[in-house]
């Protein structure tokens, strides 16, 4: 969205009565916090931002944010937000969750929503683990981690979301880590201000059961792009960092399109006014209608 | 009837047949004719055998009717498949150069056309079909004027096109004129002003005309024709229309687009409803106006594609797990289809619920004749209780603010002052979610309760159903959806061969009108129950809601159309002392064997 015009506000101001429930040290009380501090600075009024999650620990984020929201179905937040989005594109959107919900069972919508280049920021709580569900395992779980639904070790491969996304022609593809509070904050600054699509996939540690990828492994690990020469607008290189893991992991932005692509709410011919909910004479005239019947006889 | 012929029109697909009906159609609708038309073709894109039946009345039709009396060749397998069906009076006009005629039936006059010598060496194949239709016009008694006024209207923009289709049509109608005899029964004229229309287009229109703002849809057959017309106007119209990567994508982002206060609405079939079922019950505990189209065609799973049934009912009603508040109608017919659009998104938007409608191929994909003062009219909008605008003044705003009638006030997302999240998981009036909390049974009882009463408010709105027939006969005809037309018509016959029964058409089946259809029922001595499925849906439901047993049943699954001969001997077969009659489509022009030789598979269909 443009926030050009806006006045910056306090973080409090999208903290409601209701505190989070989240374990004690979840990596989602990070995600949250910031969140609310980028909004704040960007100015966004409360009334004018929807955040749309699915199902897990993570999508419980919007009961914890003050502005409108929608807790939707798991896997589903996507779809969901686009749906607000063409209803009424005056709106900042965020749709967030878990890597179980955005990369397993919906993965479908995640992988089309990057293609269809919807003007929304989509944030991902990646714990490498089912959170809700007390600790199965998830598509970014590496391989041969010890899971309850893996008690002998992850058989399977591990998914790479970041090269997933710059595949699928996500505009801006960014990762971020709980543990880092101000950098992740202006990843979700810019990633708001990106005229389409923007995925920011965070490292959120579940303190409860993943054992393994804890905020101490990640603190070890993550490196900044930024501070390694990285070019952002280079697509190609973001895809050469993206396949790094291991002792040395990425956080930053990977790919910001220098030249973005307009985004479908901007093409739509339905939406250019002001927004399809603002429309209060509802029905065909009997213009529409005539013409309409032309076809007919 | 007198004054009605019903016409064939048969070929190959990619024979151009849909056209030479459409243009007939249209021919007897610019003389005032009502038409009723229904295809039965193949999931394929070229080859196989389709065939159009096409019933042409001065008064109203309601369905396919019973036999063909007039019939276009287009090929050779339709010569061989369909001429025996042919009724005395009859023609079958056909191109003489290329198809060999089989023996006719009795009074019934074989018209070869010679169509190199009246179209010329050099006209395009296409133009055998203007040829015949230029001949059927003559034989059926209609006038020139109206079958080249359409051309005229169709290539608007092709004078050359126009020309040549006018010519082509002149010299088979004036051949055929002077060479055969005209049918036994020719067509009139009315002065009716009709229009030619899909049951299809009619959903579509109709959420026009009734104010949808956002369509979204991933193809399926029968529904793919709302996604078309959808498609084609939506630039026109100001409707935003999406194609979605599948239909669980499909049903969450209509919902999405509900809850910011527009009207919202898919379509699909039953493998793409079945996808959607999840988000049915979202819409409905988190009370959210969608209305979502089922076209019905032949099932389980893939099942008959291109087919007839009335199968879905018993997915639609367990479409989502718990108790889940949605309105669930049947449109009667093709008309009817148009005008259940007005309702749905009036119920949709007042109770704050899913509306799902069962249509079905039959009426999707079948054409009719309407009035175009019958689509010319303003549709109501009723909103219900919405809050577009804020009063500037701090409140406490409760989104699901439990109310004597279960709605709470909407307030549209983007206005100050009335922040709340909507969420699946259960959540008391603020929208907070009681789903996480140590317990809580009074609360969850209490949003239920409100969330149900909404359904008495539905009821109490709907139109109140009736028998059609002698009020005091103790045989009573139940249908529900598009089985009304065929059955409207049977039940008229059987009462002028002196056999007394009347007809109850249901078209509200959640909440269903227990007490009025229990009163209408009551002291029937014979309640036969008409429906397309095997396993008596119709009848389970009718019995669940009122405990009422049909006392026989007449069922087809066949995947083609009830005809009113069928209905009529089924309940004079019932009459006799059968329970259960299941007909079938028994002319041998219906079937088309499977071709020889293992796992033939269709390279191009229409799935
Ligand atoms: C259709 C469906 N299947 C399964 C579930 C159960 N379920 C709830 S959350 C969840 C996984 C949560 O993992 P993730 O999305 O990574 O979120 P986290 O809890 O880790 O934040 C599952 C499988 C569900 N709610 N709906
Ligand atoms: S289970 Fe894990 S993801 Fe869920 S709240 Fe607790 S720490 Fe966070
Ligand atoms: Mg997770």
């Amino acid at each position: 969205m443009s926030t050009a015009t806006l006045v910056a506000r306090e973080a409090k101001q999208y903290k409601p009565e209701v505190p989070p429930d989240w374990c004690p040290g979840c990596g989602d009380y990070g995600v949250l916090t910031v969140l609310q501090r980028a909004v704040a600075e960007l100015g966004i009024p409360n009334e004018k931002l929807m955040v749309v999650s699915g199902i897990g620990c993570s999508s419980n984020l919007p009961g914890f944010f003050k502005s409108y929201g929608m807790h939707s179905l798991h896997g589903r937040s996507l779809p969901v937000a686009t749906g607000t989005k063409m209803a009424n594109h005056e709106m900042t959107v965020i749709a967030c969750g878990g890597d179980g919900d955005g990369f397993g069972i919906g993965q479908g919508h995640f992988i089309h929503s990057m293609r269809r280049n919807v003007n929304m920021t989509y944030i991902v709580m990646d714990n490498e683990i089912y959170g809700l569900t007390t600790g199965q395992t998830s598509p970014t779980s590496e391989k041969g981690m010890k899971t309850k639904s893996t008690p002998n070790g992850n058989p399977e491969g591990q998914l790479n979301p970041i090269a997933l996304a710059l595949a699928a022609g996500c505009g801006f593809v960014a990762r971020g880590f709980s543990g880092d509070i101000n950098h992740l904050k202006s990843l979700y600054t810019q990633a708001i201000q990106y005229p389409g699509f923007a995925f920011i996939d965070v490292f959120s540690p579940c303190v409860t059961f993943n054992k393994q990828n804890t905020f101490g492994w990640f603190k070890e690990r993550v490196y900044k792009l930024e501070e390694k020469g990285h070019n952002p607008g280079d697509w190609a290189s973001g895809m050469e960092r993206s396949k790094e893991w291991g002792t040395q992991i990425p956080i930053g932005v990977f790919y910001k399109n220098p030249t973005p692509q307009p985004s479908i709410d901007a093409e739509d011919p339905a939406l250019q006014g002001k927004g399809l909910a603002t429309i209060q004479n509802l029905g065909l005239t009997k213009d529409q209608r005539k013409k309409l019947i032309e076809e007919y006889i | 009837m007198e004054n009605e012929i019903i016409v064939g029109i048969g070929g190959a697909a990619g024979d151009g047949g849909a056209s030479t009906a459409d243009n007939l159609a249209l021919t007897c609708a610019r003389q005032g004719l009502n038409v009723y038309n229904y295809t039965s073709y193949q999931s394929l894109i070229r080859g196989g055998h389709s065939w159009i039946r096409q019933r042409i009345s001065a008064g109203k039709v309601t369905n396919v009717g019973d036999q063909v009396q007039g019939m276009i060749a287009l090929n050779q397998d339709t010569m061989d498949r369909h001429l025996q069906e042919l009724k005395s009076g009859g023609v079958c006009v056909y191109n003489g150069d290329k198809v060999k005629p089989g023996k006719a039936p009795e009074g019934v006059q074989l018209c070869p056309l010679p169509v190199f010598e009246l179209a010329g060496k050099d006209a395009l194949p296409i133009m055998q079909n203007t040829v015949a239709l230029g001949a059927l016009t003559g034989l059926l008694g209609l006038e020139f004027e109206s079958l080249s006024s359409v051309f005229e209207h169709t290539f608007k923009k092709k004078p050359q096109v126009v020309k040549a289709n006018i010519e082509a049509a002149k010299s088979g109608f004036d051949f055929a004129k002077k060479t055969y005899k005209v049918v036994s029964n020719p067509l009139g004229k009315t002065g009716a002003k009709l229009a030619m229309v899909h049951g299809n287009n009619m959903l579509a229109f109709g959420a026009a005309n009734a104010g949808c703002k956002v369509y979204c849809a991933y193809p399926m057959s029968p529904a793919t024709g709302v996604l078309h017309w959808m498609a084609g106007h939506g630039k026109d119209l100001g409707i935003c229309v999406r194609q979605v990567e599948d239909e669980i994508g499909v049903a969450n982002m209509t919902i999405g687009a509900g809850q910011m206060g527009v009207r919202a609405m898919c379509a699909t079939s039953g493998g793409g409803f079945a996808l959607m079922t999840e988000a049915i019950g979202m819409a409905s505990i988190m009370e959210i106006p969608v209305v979502m189209i089922n076209v019905m065609r032949g099932g389980p799973s893939t099942g008959l594609p291109t087919k007839q049934e009335q199968g879905d009912l018993n997915q639609a009603i367990g479409a989502s797990q718990g108790d889940f508040q949605r309105v669930i109608i049947a449109p009667t017919s093709i008309a009817d289809c148009y005008t259940t659009m007005e309702e749905a998104f009036n119920y949709a938007e007042k109770y704050q619920m899913p509306v799902l409608i069962l249509s079905d191929l039959l009426m999707s994909e079948g054409h009719m004749t309407l009035e175009t003062s019958f689509l010319d009219r303003q549709f109501k909008i009723e909103r219900g209780e919405m809050i577009f605008e804020d009063d500037g003044k701090p409140k406490t705003y409760l989104r699901y603010k439990d109310t004597p009638s279960g709605v709470s006030p909407r307030a549209i997302p983007g206005l100050p002052n009335h922040l709340y999240v909507s969420a699946t998981d259960e959540h008391d009036e603020d929208g907070v979610t009681i789903s996480d909390v140590y317990t809580d049974p009074i609360t969850r009882k209490k949003v239920v309760d409100k969330r149900e009463r909404k359904m008495a408010g539905v009821l109490n709105e709907l139109p109140k159903p009736t028998l059609v027939g002698p009020a005091d006969a103790d045989t009573t005809i139940v249908t529900y959806g598009s089985t009304w037309g065929v059955a409207s018509e049977a039940v008229e016959r059987l009462n002028k061969e002196g056999i007394k029964c009347n007809h109850l058409s249901v078209k509200y089946l959640v909440p269903f009108q227990e007490k009025e259809v229990t009163e209408l029922l009551k002291n029937k001595k014979k309640i036969i129950v008409v429906e397309m499925n095997k396993g008596g849906q119709f009848a389970r439901h009718l019995r669940a809601e009122t405990g009422i047993t049909a006392h026989a049943n007449v069922r087809k699954y066949d995947g083609e159309p009830f005809e009113p001969k069928h209905v009529v001997n089924a309940i004079k077969e019932v009459l006799k002392g059968k329970n259960l009659v299941e007909v079938s489509s028994i002319e041998p022009g219906w079937r088309t064997p499977h071709p020889p030789g293992p796992g033939v598979l269709s390279t191009s269909s229409t799935h």
